[in-house]
């Protein structure tokens, strides 16, 4: 631990800040595909989520609807993604790279008059008594309610898919689809539920990024995060416990590139900028080495299309 | 109740046909998002696709615009045929773009009739280069190309940013980030005399007939279309499934460090932060939207330029956002994906009956 307690806190908490929409995306992504669907919109629904919450809180200044707002702008888009691959059979692929170009063009238009909008940021809610111990009140109980929340979400969804009988349908789904179908579960159905949480989870991802992150509306301002997220989830071989992990890993790596100039590393901010990007290739050729253990964990029937007639 | 039917055979008429449905159904939504947005719809629609090209110096930009486009999406097409998902030729684009400027720029004070060509060379070897990282990555590791190439294509632009705000900015550009202007050697011939339209764009229409005879006519081509529908049966055509991603990779980073280079030799004249407004992006529903076709892709890429074209008129015009470009791209590459349904299922109204097989 550092000398200086203050400063450490200051660095963690920004670690945290930049970890939590990676949390969210990533664990979203890690539900939809167990399912067996392969969603790279993320992206996509991350900007819709940011520009959607945004524009609410500028509205509203109602911060609770404006995070449902997010929310249910990324459902939509991934309701979008479920109707073109579940039910018309489209490439998930494809969809996917049209989802995150729709969304990149959508937010840009919607964002035009909220450039240069300010907003003081979601409120941060202390707990009582515990926010006031040194050093760890402020890195654990002064956080506001998303930060929270993607600390409950990893557990919840853990628990989920490994404990609960509705977990082992949608891991079924996805590793085999036909198998599920016989037994008479509704594949399609579950890859919906499945997709519109991705969904769902993407769109507090973007509202984390506008409303809490920066808080304000920049075009593209997830910035490839969404991308980041994907690979984090073939990084967790799919379980949620690593998710976590590498959001606080990739977090810290893009604090480094923050305060990199502070902590003395004189490289143009460009190159540092290139940090998160270059980690994940790094990151993806590691866990790829071992081929056995992705092999193990992928979802079987990941990004098959599945029609029960044929 | 409305179902789909499974055809016994994909419909040929409909893979001609979904391109214009899906086209015709993103000029409804358009003339719907312009009502929506309070725009006058006939204004709009003069503005995006009539004013652009009404004079012979729009059509010149057309070709200016579609000339990336089709040259990256007729290299896309034959890797998406094999299943090879390269979605990071923007990036392979940008380095093209910056290893043959840095070469124009290395040249600055030579006039001589070799730059262009050393440039040309050092544009495709940058894009091959950028494109061989994914390659390498897939056929040693397995990882997965279509991360592995989109975060390489941040690397580039940061890279670009970088190199324009520091080692090759313009020594009295007033700290502009920009490189000095290229030479008359190293910036590209025109077609047409008073307009933009370069030598580029006869090329990329060489570059798609290249690529048709390739796919239709060579053991290679075969190869790659196998290796998309039947992995496991490529391998008897005497190529391996490594050897396609290599080449599928390589191929198109090669063109599109080559259009990259066009980019910054041709309409451009220098290196800046932003040498190309998405085309590696947009190369990729040009390959979807003429069917993964070489040929096709030539008429694709005229679309597509016209939306480009017609973004900036609106913009200029009405005082529309060019996001709306964008827009209108995603929608086009949705209702395009939706439409192909109908390549391989027939849309059945009434009750969904059973047969026992």
């Amino acid at each position: 631990m550092s000398d200086d307690p203050s400063t450490f806190v200051l660095i963690a908490l920004t670690v945290i800040t930049a970890a939590t929409p990676l949390v969210f995306a990533a664990m979203g992504e890690l539900v939809t595909e167990r399912s067996g669907v392969l969603n790279l919109g993320v992206e996509g629904m991350m900007l819709a989520g940011a520009v959607s919450s945004f524009l609410c809180v500028h509205l509203t200044g109602n911060a609770p609807l404006s995070l449902l707002v997010g929310t249910a702008a990324g459902i939509v888009m991934a309701l979008l993604f479920g109707f073109l691959t579940l039910s018309l059979q489209a490439s998930q692929v494809a969809t996917g790279l049209a989802l995150t170009i729709f969304g990149t063009g959508l937010s840009a238009l919607v964002g035009q008059s909220l450039i240069g909008v300010a907003y003081e940021g979601l409120p941060k809610l202390s707990v009582p008594v515990l926010s006031d111990i040194p050093t760890l009140g402020p890195l654990l109980f002064q956080h506001d309610v998303l930060v929270y929340g993607s600390w409950l979400l990893v557990p919840a969804v853990a628990y989920f898919l490994n404990r609960t009988r509705g977990g082992l349908v949608l891991r079924a789904v996805g590793d085999s689809h036909d198998a599920a179908h016989a037994l008479g579960y509704r594949v399609i159905r579950v890859r919906y539920l499945a997709t519109l949480f991705g969904g769902a989870c993407s769109g507090l991802a973007g509202a984390y990024l506008s409303m809490a992150y920066a808080p304000m509306w920049v075009e593209n301002m997830s910035a490839g995060r969404g991308w980041i997220a994907l690979a984090l989830v073939v990084f967790a071989v799919w379980q949620p416990g690593w998710v976590l992990f590498g959001a606080y890993l990739f977090g810290g790596i893009t604090i480094l590139q923050l305060h990199g100039q502070g902590i003395g590393i004189n490289v143009p901010s460009q190159l540092m900028s290139m940090l998160p990007y270059i980690t994940t290739i790094v990151v993806l050729v590691l866990i790829s080495l071992d081929q056995g253990r992705v092999r193990r964990n992928a979802p079987a029937a990941i990004g098959q299309a599945f029609h029960p007639t044929t | 109740m409305i179902h789909l039917q499974r055809r016994a055979n994909p419909s040929k008429l409909m893979g001609y046909l979904a391109p214009v449905i899906a086209l015709a159904m993103t000029l409804l939504a358009g003339f719907l998002l312009f009502a929506l947005l309070g725009v006058p719809v006939g204004e709009a629609f003069r503005a995006y696709f009539i004013d652009p090209i009404s004079d012979s110096y729009g059509l010149a930009e057309l070709g200016v615009k579609a000339a990336p486009l089709i040259m990256i999406a007729a290299a896309l097409s034959l890797g998406f045929r094999a299943g090879v998902w390269n979605i990071g030729a923007e990036g392979q684009l940008i380095l093209g773009g910056i290893c043959g400027g840095a070469v124009a720029l290395y040249f600055y004070e030579v006039e001589s009739a070799f730059v262009l060509p050393l440039m040309c060379l050092a544009g495709v070897i940058g894009g091959m280069a950028w494109a061989a990282i994914p390659a390498l990555l897939r056929t040693t590791v397995n990882a997965n190309e279509i991360l592995t190439s989109l975060m390489l294509t941040y690397v580039a632009s940061l890279l670009l940013s970088f190199l324009v705000h520091g080692p090759m900015r313009d020594p009295d550009g007033f700290n502009f980030p920009e490189s000095r202007l290229f030479h008359d050697a190293a910036t590209l011939p025109l077609v047409l005399p008073g307009t933009r339209l370069h030598i580029g764009a006869p090329i990329a229409i060489f570059i798609a007939l290249a690529a048709w005879i390739l796919l239709s006519r060579t053991l290679l081509g075969f190869a790659l279309r196998v290796n998309g529908n039947a992995p496991r049966a490529a391998r008897h055509t005497g190529f391996s499934q490594a050897k396609l991603v290599w080449f599928s990779l390589l191929f198109t980073g090669a063109v599109a460090g080559l259009a990259g280079l066009f980019e910054v030799a041709g309409p451009i004249g220098q290196l800046n932060p932003v040498i190309s407004p998405g085309y590696g992006f947009t190369a990729i529903i040009v390959a979807f939207l003429g069917r993964l076709h070489p040929i096709g892709v030539i008429f694709a890429g005229l679309i597509m330029a016209l939306s480009y074209l017609g973004g900036e008129t609106a913009q200029i015009t009405l005082n529309m956002p060019l996001a709306v470009t964008g827009v209108f791209q995603g929608m086009l590459l949705f209702f395009l994906l939706a439409a192909d349904v109908l390549i391989h299922y027939r849309v059945v109204f009434g009750r969904e009956r059973h047969y026992v097989r």
